[in-house]
């Protein structure tokens, strides 16, 4: 059981389980119906191992979805879920969680359902700071409609959809998310299952909206997606681990390193000596400005993924949009008492009739 | 001369029941209030007040209802304006126009044809002359009626001196150097001061019809309380205008329209428009039911009055969320209602449009959840600031899949409070989502409106689960979000944070009772039939026929017509012509008596302000051969035009 660093108190709001939980708690009687091999049984099993830390009373969590395989996940959960349409999770979730304070409310999406079809509701979601964890499943492919290519896909890559090559830039859901003004942003891997829930813990204590990407595998339409960053030979060179307040270094013994190019004020990798091993730049979640966050989500190279970092890119505290709502509907009532329903019909412009 | 004496046809309008029409104009020798000239009652006036659209006619005929209402006249109005915010000035495009109608006796529409016109410009002359009959009153701001302003909409000649209006009884008057020479003491700038001419014209008006004027100042140093020297100035301006009418010799008669105190249930009242009661009516469902009102919505003329009239309510627990589009508005609302909220969405058609995915979801979710449509002109962006009824069949049909969805349309401005009630009493008994048909007509429009006690208004209270509602067979206590009430087939509402019902519901087809997935075939039939049925199934109050004289005519209509077909139907029994009128307030499902009633007449006829989407769904519903009378120009029906209809269906 760790603390919760919930220093805007939110959590506070949700009840308290009264008895110790297990993982079996949060299974649903459901069977899961994921293809064999799926890269979304471990992270359902993640989130259900680490749902009794919170120590949140079950009914007071909801899991939102929209449309896709990982948005069947609410019906996995024994918590109260809504499995949605396509791309709307967000909104839903916002209407949920901004008329419910005492919710823990998450939201569960894919690729495709949270950055295509559903992009704006995200970008708004994080630019608002609604009080709303978003597990980001990222396969990189479309898999329940069989296997097109994904807003996160590789340019060029062959699909039933595009035969000779997509044609379409990826986007990078955490450029992006930092560019939409979220306060909390992280990525991690489906199969590190340790790494996993570190992030889902830092993201469950966030006040405000958490987006985590999750790097899924699709093993039926786009297997071995994120080979280069699980593979134990290539992945100490591919994956750079963010922790806060650590030096940035990855490779074998940390032989590399990212530093800030003095000309460009740009990041770069470079090789750690005794002479630049001073400039290695420490990660800093928690500065105000999202600059340096954004560079780092630029390190990965798209198609190859080599310097990918994962962990948390950002985590700092701004207003949240529930919180707010809620302070204006008090201010309102103590400034002006109780809503009074007949004063409110009188108006102050009335005649009367008598018979 | 005056054009400002009833008709008894006219007049037939507002006399209830078969009573004749009291009084067409009387005199009445000069009193007091008249300054020593001649004062003459009437029954009821026609005014319109038109100019650019940045002269402020919309505030200028908001305060003239105001003190109307205040007089205790009854009343109807008819904004009018172009959907840009300040079109080209002096065209025609730009012209905006507020159309009041009062009386001292009831009255439904806000009126065919103006008796007095006020023209602030050419333009507004131009587009409004053809709807003023001969002998009308026309005050014209001849201040405008210079070279530039007249050949900009295609004047070649003044029409004040041609003789084209020969046949309206003129008022010229320079309402703007006349506003400038009251304020010249101010210290305001010649542009400051012109914009005082509304104020200006309004006392003129006011002066007219011996309106009560302590309201309009009050309201001017209210809204400029920041601008103390701005609120006199148009508080003179109005007096101005007051006294103007008083002293000079080319308005030689004053009007009295007296209170309609007969016309009128014994109650409070206040003037009300559509929006607003509207309004009013969510916020009294939310107390009324015990739930939290949250309006998801994104703006959208003509609805947008709604989203900030609930914004302004916040100690009512109101939440009102100002979406990124017009999906997530209503997906807000839906996910306020899964949290066990009263949840609202407010918009016009194309907004419906956007949202039809998430209203087929709340179908199969089965929550409460309320989609307000104020219709406007369509297809496409359409007329935003016009009036029409098309979006008919879209609410019934407009979604993928077997998606009933109740409709409730409310008849007049006011009648929008009491529709808002009745659509959430469906929404909360039955989970469902509930469409609320309103227009831009009833939205801007307004009226006198008794003020109901809270006694009055249904109870709406709803019970959420709190525990398990089937034993299985080994005799485990379980809950099934999907088990319905055996009477309205309603499901249970169960909200998280109750502990035990922890359920997993959405838009794939459920299991029937466990709300499981299930892609079963029969189940698949069975729950899109009980979907139907539940629909089908929802109580609401028999067709109320007003047929007086056994007639073999039918009219039926449905929303905002009711007021001119209302107005037809007295016309034509007025001149002995039976006739039958039934208004449509529940359109899905229809009242039970619905197929009994059409069947009972030869003749059945549809006035619609859309290409006949109601009569398309009689027709398909009763096999009735009902015929259809249909308006798309953006502008409600006029009566005397319905009453020409009506008399010929009569007559074939």
């Amino acid at each position: 059981m760790t603390e919760a660093t919930d220093t805007a108190g939110l959590l506070s709001l949700v009840p308290r389980a009264e008895a110790r939980q297990s993982m079996k708690d949060f299974k649903s009687d459901q069977e899961v119906r994921w293809c064999p091999g799926c890269g979304d049984y471990a992270v359902l099993a993640a989130v259900q191992g680490f749902m009794p830390e919170l120590g949140l009373a079950r009914e007071n969590i909801v899991f939102v979805s929209g449309i896709g395989c990982s948005s069947r996940f609410p019906y996995y959960m024994n918590t109260y879920g809504m499995h949605s349409i396509h791309g709307r999770a967000p909104a839903i979730a916002t209407g949920l969680a901004t008329s419910r304070r005492d919710l823990s409310v998450w939201v569960v999406t894919g690729d495709g359902d949270a950055l295509s079809i559903g992009g704006n509701h995200l970008i708004h979601a994080l630019r608002r700071n609604v009080n709303l964890k978003i597990l980001l499943f990222n396969n990189r492919i479309y898999g329940l409609t069989k296997g097109q290519y994904s807003p996160t896909s590789e340019l060029g890559k062959i699909t039933k959809s595009t035969p000779m090559g997509s044609l379409d830039a990826p986007f990078n859901p955490v450029s992006l998310a930092l560019g939409a003004e979220a306060s909390f942003v992280a990525r991690t891997v489906d199969s590190d299952r340790k790494h996993l829930t570190e992030v889902l813990r830092a993201a469950a204590d966030h006040p405000g909206t958490a987006l985590v990407e999750i790097y899924q595998n699709c093993n039926i339409f786009n297997d071995g997606a994120f080979d280069a960053l699980k593979d134990k030979d290539r992945a100490e060179e591919a994956v750079i681990r963010l922790e806060h307040g650590q030096p940035i270094r990855f490779g074998a013994g940390g032989r590399k390193g990212v530093v800030r190019d003095p000309a460009t004020g740009d990041l770069e990798v470079v090789e750690v000596t005794a002479e630049n091993e001073a400039r290695v730049l420490v990660h800093d979640a928690r500065t105000a400005s999202p600059t340096t966050a954004f560079a780092l989500s630029r390190l990965a190279d798209p198609d190859t993924l080599h310097q990918t970092p994962i962990g948390v890119f950002r985590s700092v505290e701004r207003p949240v949009y529930d919180t707010l709502m809620a302070e204006q509907l008090e201010t309102a009532a103590a400034a002006k008492g109780e809503g009074d329903l007949a004063a409110l019909l009188a108006g102050n412009d009335t005649w009367t009739v008598v018979g | 001369m005056t054009s400002q004496v009833s008709s008894p046809a006219e007049q037939a309008d507002g006399a209830g029941g078969a009573e004749p029409a009291v009084v067409g104009e009387q005199r009445t020798p000069p009193g007091p209030g008249g300054g020593g000239k001649e004062v003459r009652r009437l029954d009821r006036v026609i005014i319109r007040f038109a100019g650019d659209s940045g002269d402020g006619m919309q505030l200028t005929g908001d305060r003239f209802t105001s003190e109307t209402a205040a007089f205790g006249n009854d009343l109807s109005t008819l904004p009018n304006f172009p959907a840009e915010i300040r079109a080209p000035a002096g065209t025609l495009p730009g012209v905006s126009s507020f159309q009041l109608h009062f009386a001292d006796h009831d009255i439904l529409t806000p009126g065919d044809a103006p008796n007095v016109l006020v023209a602030m410009n050419p333009a507004a002359l131009k587009a409004n002359i053809a709807d003023v009959p001969r002998g009308a009153e026309i005050i014209i701001n001849t201040d405008e009626f210079t070279k530039r302003p007249m050949a900009k909409v295609g004047y070649e000649t003044s029409p004040l001196e041609d003789g084209s209006l020969g046949a309206y009884n003129i008022h010229p008057v320079p309402l703007t150097t006349l506003t400038v020479e009251a304020l010249k003491d101010f210290g305001l700038s010649r542009k400051e001061a012109e914009r005082s001419k509304n104020m200006f014209a309004l006392g003129l008006l006011s002066w007219m019809y011996h309106r009560p004027t302590e309201g309009t100042e009050d309201f001017l140093r209210r809204k400029f309380a920041k601008k103390p020297d701005i609120a006199e100035a148009n508080v003179a301006a109005f007096r101005a205008g007051w006294n103007f009418g008083e002293t000079t010799e080319d308005f030689a008669v004053s009007y009295e329209v007296a209170p309609a105190t007969r016309a009128f249930p014994t109650g409070t009242y206040r003037n009300i428009s559509g929006n607003l009661a509207l309004s009013y009516g969510l916020i009294a469902a939310g107390r009324q039911a015990g739930l939290p009102l949250y309006l998801g919505s994104y703006p959208i003329t003509p609805a947008s009055d709604i989203l900030h009239e609930l914004s302004r309510h916040k100690n009512f627990g109101v939440r009102t969320f100002q979406a990124e589009d017009e999906i997530a508005g209503i997906g807000a609302a839906l996910g306020a209602a899964f949290g066990g909220a009263l949840g609202v969405t407010t918009t016009s058609g194309p907004g419906v449009a956007l949202k039809s995915e998430t209203i087929g979801l709340a179908v199969s979710l089965e929550l409460p959840l309320l989609i307000v449509d104020i219709q406007r002109g369509g297809p496409s962006t359409g007329l935003p600031t016009k009036t029409e009824q098309a979006d008919l069949l879209q609410a019934m049909y407009g979604r993928n899949g077997e998606a009933p969805v109740p409709i409730v349309a409310p008849r007049t401005p006011a009648d929008c409070f009491a529709a808002a009630l009745d659509a959430a009493r469906i929404a909360l008994t039955y989970r469902t989502p509930v469409f609320l048909l309103s227009d831009g007509y009833l939205a801007n429009g307004s009226e006198p409106w008794r003020i109901p006690d809270q006694e009055e208004l249904p109870d709406l209270r709803v019970a959420f689960a709190d525990g398990p509602n089937h034993t299985l067979g080994d005799g485990t206590e379980v809950f099934w979000p999907y088990k319905r009430d055996p009477g309205t087939l309603a499901r249970p509402w169960a909200v998280p944070g109750t502990p035990g019902l922890e359920h997993r519901i959405g838009g794939i087809e459920k299991q029937d009772g466990t709300g499981n997935i299930s892609y079963d075939p029969a189940n698949h039939d069975l729950m899109v039939r009980t979907r139907q049925a539940k629909v089908d199934g929802i109580e609401v109050p028999d067709l109320e026929v007003d047929d007086p004289d056994g007639a073999r005519t039918l009219v039926i209509g449905w929303g905002s017509t009711y007021g001119p077909i209302t107005a037809a139907v007295r016309r034509l029994r007025y001149s002995g012509l039976p006739v039958a009128q039934a208004h449509l307030r529940h359109l899905n499902p229809f009242p039970g008596n619905l197929g009994e009633v059409l069947r009972r007449y030869d003749t059945v006829v549809v006035p619609e302000m859309n290409l006949g989407q109601l009569a398309t769904l009689l027709r398909a519903r009763y096999l009735v051969d009902a015929r259809s009378y249909t308006q798309v120009n953006g502008m409600p029906f006029k009566a005397e035009q319905l009453a020409k209809v009506l008399e010929e269906a009569i007559n074939d």
